[in-house]
């Protein structure tokens, strides 16, 4: 291992390279290449790798970007790219497509905001509209956990009980522009990580149709293969996670991440880099004698269904905030986390830090207040950081 | 047929399998296409040019996907990806690329129609071009969007009624070989389907040589365009007559060769035009058209090889 000063996205192209050349004894690397803010410094240093039996496609645009990936994941490349914001909108068509071709192509996305109006700071509405993608998707809350999660991401989508995309989800500019220590490992740990990909529906020279017509009844058994797969995808990570530990020697985070619950009466449930600033006021409360504890749903898809309704077992009042809104419904974290709640319970949804809006301490603090104050929950409220 | 005529060539013994060919059609029997199809006569051709060759086809959104049929079946007899509409080129870009990384001679071949091409795919096909990926990009060009009922495309020729242009487009096509020259591509081309040892040699040489090749391909669409499905070869025949549909080739975007000399029949453009139903309800100026061919032809004599001389002005036969 390595100690690097690194933003999260360099660590991201790092990680790409290191996963990259592990194939070089299989079908080789590929990726396809478009810049967006806050992305860009990770192509631009993925470009500046020498990957043997690899190559970088320079495209004209997000929908490329993905195409490319598409055709040598197809032909049974590893592959990879990264985009952001409406960058993930213009793919969105193809994000869908590797989703059903069932291509385990890795994509690292830096949340941020969807415009016009134009604003590049980060939430994290632009990867949740690709929530029914048909992608698995991680949000993460430091550096090294984006590295970690590309690389574990490779192992995860590539195992054919799997077989699924996956997205590493990162806050822009608080993760993907700030310099961290981060523990690169050599090449030779992750070839022992990551096994050669072998992609059992490649195409090669036989004739048949990847991706044509399918009737009703095959269109409904092929998503539902999907939905299958996600379901399997926990119980593979758990391995991955062990697998990871062995060789790597340090944890891989769970699906989701517990802080301070053990005898939690209230929780704090949010995703990404909120959940450090949760976990500080959560310290500040636990010292004033409240019980209060928090989750981070790192997986989002699929969704820890079963974890988190463990988790919440017992808790009387929870605060969902989501860094993303809705409209019409509200936040989408709130809207998936309610119904796993017990019942009785209250829960509280609330729509913060859009736009980059700077989540701070005293913000969550008048969440935690709002959460204990409440005689009765309400549909999600707006709780302005700007 | 009048055999005689300078733009008839003598026609390949048939276009069904040879002994010589691959060993399964490329477009099996059970595909969906209409009858008449210009695009199903331009899969037998391509499938002459294969032969042997190992190839993968990418293929969008389009009538050349659903000929296909439903999953999981499938009427190309050589591997297919279908990919989104505007994604051919770039597809096939990852495609090849990986090929080549694990040094496959492997042949990928995009199989597009003008809407994928002209329209939607223009930014992803031109992008792949600059790059001169090693692709062989074929546009089957029915100048419709075909597979969703008959709409205008930017193929489209001026004076077609389609289903959203109810009273003839009024304005003229796009140049697409222009547009692929300007690239500065190794190879682009037009292909005739009423010239076939032309066709398949194109496709023969577009398929092995290096980088980034074009073809275009008029392909006679009886739906769309109400003719008759017997007809198509021999409207395409009149079109490359009547000098209205060019046969030639460029290579490296400059060097341009003319492959076929028109007459420039009036005759032949005013049956071209009288035989699709497509060009019955505008009020079609058959001089404006001759009045495009003319400027369109002075400009291949200009950049061709073949010096001025040749006749571009009205003929009558």
């Amino acid at each position: 291992m390595t100690q690097e000063l690194l933003t999260a996205n360099h660590a991201s192209a790092l990680a790409a390279t290191l996963a990259g050349r592990a194939n070089r004894s299989a079908r080789g690397f590929g990726a396809g290449v478009y810049p967006i803010t806050p992305q860009t410094e990770c192509i631009e240093l993925l470009c500046k790798q020498d990957i043997e039996k690899g190559h970088v496609v320079r495209v004209e645009s997000e929908h490329s970007a993905m195409a490319v990936c598409i055709g040598f994941a197809i032909g049974g490349s590893r592959t990879f790219t990264a985009s952001s914001s409406n960058g993930l909108a213009y793919m969105a068509e193809n994000v869908f497509a590797a989703g059903f071709y069932r291509l385990p192509i890795v994509m690292m996305a830096v949340n941020r905001t969807l415009g016009p109006p134009w604003n590049i700071w980060v939430d994290h509405g632009d990867t949740l509209m690709l929530r029914d993608a048909g992608w698995i998707q991680f949000y993460c809350e430091d550096n090294q956990e984006v590295a970690d999660t590309i690389l574990a991401a490779y192992r995860l989508g590539e195992d054919a009980r799997v077989c699924l995309p996956v997205m590493v989800c990162q806050d822009a500019f608080v993760l993907s522009h700030t310099i961290a220590q981060t523990d690169m490992p050599e090449q030779a740990l992750v070839d022992k990580f990551l096994p050669p990909l072998d992609l059992k529906h490649r195409i090669s020279l036989q004739a048949r149709t990847v991706g044509g017509l399918d009737g009703a009844h095959e269109n409904e058994l092929h998503r539902w293969q999907q939905e299958t797969a996600m379901r399997g995808t926990e119980a593979v990570y758990a391995e991955v996670q062990t697998a990871f530990e062995e060789v790597f020697g340090r944890k891989l985070p769970d699906a989701v991440v517990p802080y301070r619950m053990d005898d939690a009466e209230f929780v704090i449930v949010s995703m990404g880099t909120t959940h450090s600033t949760v976990r500080h006021v959560i310290d500040a409360a636990r010292e004033r004698g409240v019980k209060v504890g928090a989750l981070r749903v790192r997986l989002f898809r699929p969704l820890p269904v079963q974890a988190l309704e463990t988790w919440l077992e017992g808790r009387t009042r929870i605060a969902v905030l989501d860094r993303d809104l809705c409209p019409g419904l509200g936040g989408i974290l709130w809207s998936e986390v309610r119904p796993l709640a017990p019942q009785g319970a209250l829960v509280q949804g609330y729509v913060m830090g859009l736009g980059g809006g700077d989540i701070r301490p005293a913000n969550i603090e008048k969440v935690l207040a709002d959460l204990l104050a409440r005689e009765k929950s309400e549909r999600p409220v707006l709780l302005e950081v700007g | 047929m009048d055999r005689n005529c300078n733009t008839c060539e003598p026609l390949l013994g048939g276009t069904s399998q040879t002994s010589a060919d691959r060993a399964e059609p490329l477009l099996r029997a059970g595909n969906t296409n209409c009858g008449g199809c210009g695009m199903s006569i331009g899969l037998q051709f391509l499938s002459h040019a294969i032969a042997d060759t190992p190839v993968q086809m990418v293929i969008p959104a389009c009538c050349g996907i659903v000929t296909a049929g439903p999953y999981p079946y499938s009427a190309y007899g050589a591997p297919v990806v279908a990919a989104t509409f505007a994604s051919a080129a770039a597809v096939a870009s990852g495609l090849t690329a990986g090929a080549r990384l694990n040094g496959e001679a492997t042949r990928v071949i995009c199989w597009a129609g003008d809407g994928g091409t002209y329209d939607i795919g223009m930014a992803t096909l031109s992008a792949a071009a600059e790059r001169n990926e090693d692709i062989l990009y074929i546009c089957y060009d029915n100048e419709i969007y075909g597979n969703t009922g008959g709409q205008r495309s930017s193929a489209t020729p001026y004076g077609a009624t389609t289903t959203t242009t109810p009273l003839g487009k009024d304005v003229e096509k796009k140049d697409i070989l222009g547009i692929m020259a300007a690239h500065r591509v190794p190879y682009a081309a037009t292909i005739s389907l009423a010239h076939p040892e032309d066709a398949v040699r194109k496709l023969r040489h577009g398929l092995h040589a290096k980088g980034f090749r074009f073809l275009h391909m008029l392909a006679p669409c009886p739906t769309g365009w109400k003719s008759e499905p017997a007809e198509g070869v021999g409207l395409v025949r009149k079109a490359v007559q009547s000098g209205l549909y060019p046969v030639y080739e460029i290579f490296g975007g400059r060097d341009l060769t003319i492959d076929v000399e028109p007459d420039f029949s009036r005759d032949a453009l005013a049956q071209y035009f009288e035989a699709q139903g497509r060009f019955k309800a505008a009020d079609v100026d058959l001089d404006r058209v001759q009045r495009a061919i003319s400027e369109n032809w002075m400009e291949l004599r200009r950049r061709g090889r073949r010096p001025v001389t040749g006749k571009f002005e009205r003929v009558s036969v």
